[in-house]
């Protein structure tokens, strides 16, 4: 199988302290893919290098076979890398539907003209509307999808980031600790959404939930001090007598 | 109730009735248009001072476009104002009377610098950017100062002669060409606004205020978004400032002053922003106010200015308009027939 997104040699260093260390990681197309490590790992700073809101010190990042090294983040984005947050990162004010909408329209900015985009109203884009009603829909967030996003339950905010990032419909989509601060009873609804992303979109999961990790992944990645440890199967994760030392092992410690 | 949810199988027109109705054109502002029109019929002694007032609304509009609605701010919109006023009273002075032309010549000049700075503005966090509009506000002033033989300096500038309007109506004393002229002009580019605001680029421009990080995340080009609506933003102050020295034929030096800049940004938050009438309203209750409290005493007037403004900071989240919103949210909801 082919990689869809890979970084080669990516280094992060703030001073002195290396936070990435030449990281070569690969997500094939179509992947399940987790990303684990201790806490400090550096989990989020990697994603936040493919996703270019920070700059690399050094290697590179390659989306499709092409390098994306150095483009903005909203580059990224139209060529089909999108992420969540693993802290609410919504439009408070904005309902869902005005929120997905948005990000539609700006997915397809290309096809408007700058007077469909500029001075004819909103509602006149009902094609876009209704895409991303039925987005909201797939997501069980229809019911309020006209409210304010702040008036919106903790769970229902978790998949409307979901939502918003499918809305760039994505090559890869980079999910950071999607269920974080999720209580059990409402962790199934966004465990069926996950297990029902389309199968051609290849995910990058970065979660600390292992229940969750080892029932989504096909592959697991465990980075410890920036560093790749080791990358394989979820059988041969959980075997790997180095991973139980610095990860599993020390979780009920 | 509008919590039942709409049946998924059927996409049609009437599922965004709400949202439709969110874009459409209201009744109350309607209302507030016909009575800046009828303005002209019941205050005719009044129409220079009311020529002001819209002058200034519409300038805070143009401060509401980055305040309101993309989260930019600012201490020197004055900058483009004043521009304006200067590029409309040197043309008026040294041989264009046309007052469209010189409208048109000052919505470019303005707009240009506009785009020009916006790269310094932009840059940095809400700090830096209170530094850097201050800093270009005192750096024009300095130079129409510096440069008195062109602008007159502290004397202001004199001698500009505006030709009458479409080569047919000359302004009058009364000011009565003026105020329909301001009125017209302030009109056009508030429907232009309006439209923007309603549309999907008004949207994105919410999105980068509610939130960048997201913003950016979802694909929306902020820094070239908001290049544009301070460019647009700078055009329509151009735009206020020319009217200015076409309705009073005289350019001062203040047009360029930081207490412009911070009586502007006074008016917005008084009348209300990211509401597109908080300036006009913002602009009335200001200038009629100091008119009235400045005969008791200019110390009176600062005390009662300042109490006003602590009052709406604390209690009205979007000035006097979103006030009058909210009473009426609450009035509707409790007598009216509809959600």
């Amino acid at each position: 199988m082919s990689t869809v997104l890979q970084t080669r040699d990516l280094c992060k260093s703030f001073g002195g302290l290396m936070v990435t260390h030449h990281v070569n990681l690969g997500i094939e197309i179509g992947a399940r893919h987790a990303l684990i490590g201790p806490n400090g790992a550096g989990k989020t700073t990697l994603i936040n290098q493919l996703a270019g809101v920070l700059a690399p010190s050094s290697g590179s990042i390659w989306l499709d076979g092409a390098e994306i090294t150095h483009l903005p983040p909203h580059e990224r984005v139209r060529r089909g890398l999108a992420r969540t947050f693993q802290i609410n990162t919504l439009f408070p004010h904005l309902t869902p539907l005005e929120a997905v909408t948005n990000a539609i329209i700006e997915r397809q900015r290309a096809e408007l003209s700058v007077f469909q985009r500029r001075f004819f109203r909103l509602t006149r884009r009902s094609a876009e509307l209704d895409e991303a009603h039925a987005l909201l829909t797939r997501l069980n967030l229809a019911q309020d999808c006209m409210r304010p996003t702040r008036e919106l339950a903790y769970g229902k905010q978790r998949l409307l980031e979901m939502a918003l990032a499918l809305a760039c419909r994505p090559k890869v989509l980079l999910l950071d600790e999607p269920a974080a601060g999720v209580p059990e009873a409402e962790s199934d609804e966004l465990f069926g959404v996950l297990g029902e992303l389309p199968a051609d979109i290849s995910v990058l999961l970065i979660e600390h939930d292992m229940a969750l990790v080892f029932r989504f992944a096909e592959r697991i990645t465990v980075l410890v001090g920036g560093a790749e440890l080791v990358s394989g199967t979820p059988a041969q994760i959980s075997d790997d007598p180095r991973v139980r030392e610095v990860y599993l092992g020390k979780r009920r410690g | 109730m509008s919590g039942s949810a709409p049946p998924v199988s059927n996409p049609s027109e009437s599922r965004w009735q709400a949202l439709r109705a969110s874009e459409r054109w209201r009744a109350p502002e309607i209302a507030f248009w016909v009575g800046l029109a009828a303005v002209y019929f019941v205050f005719p002694k009044h129409l220079l001072f009311a020529s002001q007032i819209l002058i200034t609304g519409l300038f805070a509009l143009s401060l509401d476009l980055i305040l309101g609605f993309a989260g930019i701010v600012t201490l020197g919109h004055a900058a483009f104002f004043g521009l304006g006023a200067y590029t409309a009273g040197l043309l008026g002075k040294y041989g264009v009377h046309d007052p469209i032309v010189e409208l048109v010549a000052a919505a470019a000049t303005a707009g240009l610098l506009g785009y020009a700075s916006s790269f310094l503005v932009l840059r940095g966090g809400d700090l830096a950017r209170l530094m850097i509009t201050l800093g270009i506000g005192l750096l024009l002033f300095e130079l129409a100062n510096q440069a008195s033989d062109l602008t007159g300096g502290v004397d202001g500038l004199q001698g500009i002669e505006i030709g009458p309007l479409l080569g047919v109506f000359s302004f009058d004393f009364l000011g009565k060409v003026a105020y329909l002229y301001v009125l017209a002009v302030g009109f056009a580019l508030f429907v232009l606004v309006r439209a923007l605001m309603v549309s999907p680029y008004g949207l994105s421009l919410r999105s980068i205020r509610e939130n960048p990080r997201r913003a950016v995340a979802i694909g929306v080009p902020i820094r070239a978004r908001l290049t544009n609506i301070y460019t647009f933003a700078a055009v329509i102050a151009g735009v206020a400032g020319a009217l200015l020295t076409q309705t009073t034929q005289f350019v001062a030096m203040d047009v360029f002053s930081f207490q412009r800049s911070a009586d502007l940004l006074i008016i917005l938050i008084i009348g209300g922003t990211a509401t597109l009438y908080g300036g006009f309203v913002g602009a009335a209750l200001f200038l009629v106010a100091q008119d009235r409290l400045a005969h008791l005493s200019p110390e009176y007037w600062l005390f009662w200015l300042g109490i006003l403004l602590i009052f709406t900071t604390l209690f009205l989240e979007a000035g006097v308009v979103g006030g009058l919103l909210r009473i009426e949210t609450l009035l509707r909801r409790r007598f009216g027939g509809w959600r």
